[in-house]
């Protein structure tokens, strides 16, 4: 077994039980505790395949941005004390075997399906290249992307502002 | 092949995440614990893109913008939903999608 290999075991492990403890997990901020590992080990598997830009990205958006921003809400709108209820039996039936049989659909393709990877070099992801691509406008160029990605946010945060203010009356 | 990782460890591994997404988001009845199942997919589907970039097309870059793309529209609505929550809680005093049904009828 390779250190590649290791690493990647580790990783997926990692992920898949902690994303099991995140949809289960009785006690709110546990939960989002256990949401902040899967994101984080996401941003190592994104470090091992060497995409560093997109890992720091996730790092500092998902984890240092979103969870943050959900543990504020969790702490705004819930008693951390007590646990959720627990689900009714017939629903956790029937959505674990709408998980498990599609997720066994779904590998059973991946499985089946012959992937032919590629032996070409890789172009690199530093952030020089990353950057000329963004504002670039020609063939394989994503200036109007960023522009209607910029525009979304400003119209998020506008939004998300009035949403919350407080009202008046 | 990535140096002993094939591309298909991944896309299981990315599989799995997704459908226990899948059962958080039917099974819970918080609106945030909801949220979090959202994240989980959509993280999911990341992992997806950069794999097939990084194994099938490395001379190209389209996986990795996808998802830098995919976590602004992530942040953008884990906002948009989080300041609707806390308009809701405040109205309401409690945040079950199942007691929420002020419109319903």
């Amino acid at each position: 077994m390779t250190t590649n290999q290791f690493m990647f075991f580790l990783f997926a492990t990692i992920i898949v039980v902690f994303s099991v403890l995140t949809v289960t997990s009785r006690r709110i901020l546990r939960a989002a505790t256990f949401l902040l590992f899967v994101l984080v080990s996401t941003a190592g598997l994104y470090f091992m395949l060497k995409f560093n830009f997109l890992a720091a990205i996730q790092l500092t958006l998902y984890a240092g941005g979103i969870v943050v921003l959900i543990i504020f809400s969790i702490l705004l709108t819930s008693q951390i004390a007590e646990k959720l209820e627990q689900p009714a039996l017939t629903k956790k039936i029937f959505a674990g075997l709408a998980a498990v049989i599609g997720a066994s659909l779904c590998i059973y393709t991946i499985l089946l399906y012959n992937f032919i990877p590629s032996n070409l070099p890789s172009i690199g992801t530093n952030v020089d290249t990353i950057g000329q691509a963004l504002i670039s406008t020609g063939k394989y160029g994503y200036a109007l992307p960023f522009e209607v990605i910029s525009i979304l946010l400003l119209s998020a945060m506008i939004g998300s502002i009035i949403v919350a203010k407080k009202r008046k009356d | 092949m990535f140096e002993g990782v094939p591309l298909t460890w991944f896309l299981i591994v990315a599989t799995i995440m997704f459908f226990i997404g899948i059962y958080g988001f039917l099974v819970r009845k918080n609106l945030i614990t909801i949220l979090m199942s959202l994240e989980l997919i959509l993280n999911s589907v990341n992992i997806n893109f950069v794999a097939f970039n990084k194994l099938l097309y490395p001379q190209h870059m389209e996986g990795m913008f996808f998802t830098v793309f995919v976590i602004a529209v992530a942040a953008a609505e884990a906002s948009v939903a989080i300041a609707i929550i806390i308009n809701i809680y405040r109205r309401l005093i409690n945040i079950d999608v199942e007691r929420i049904d002020e419109m319903k009828y």
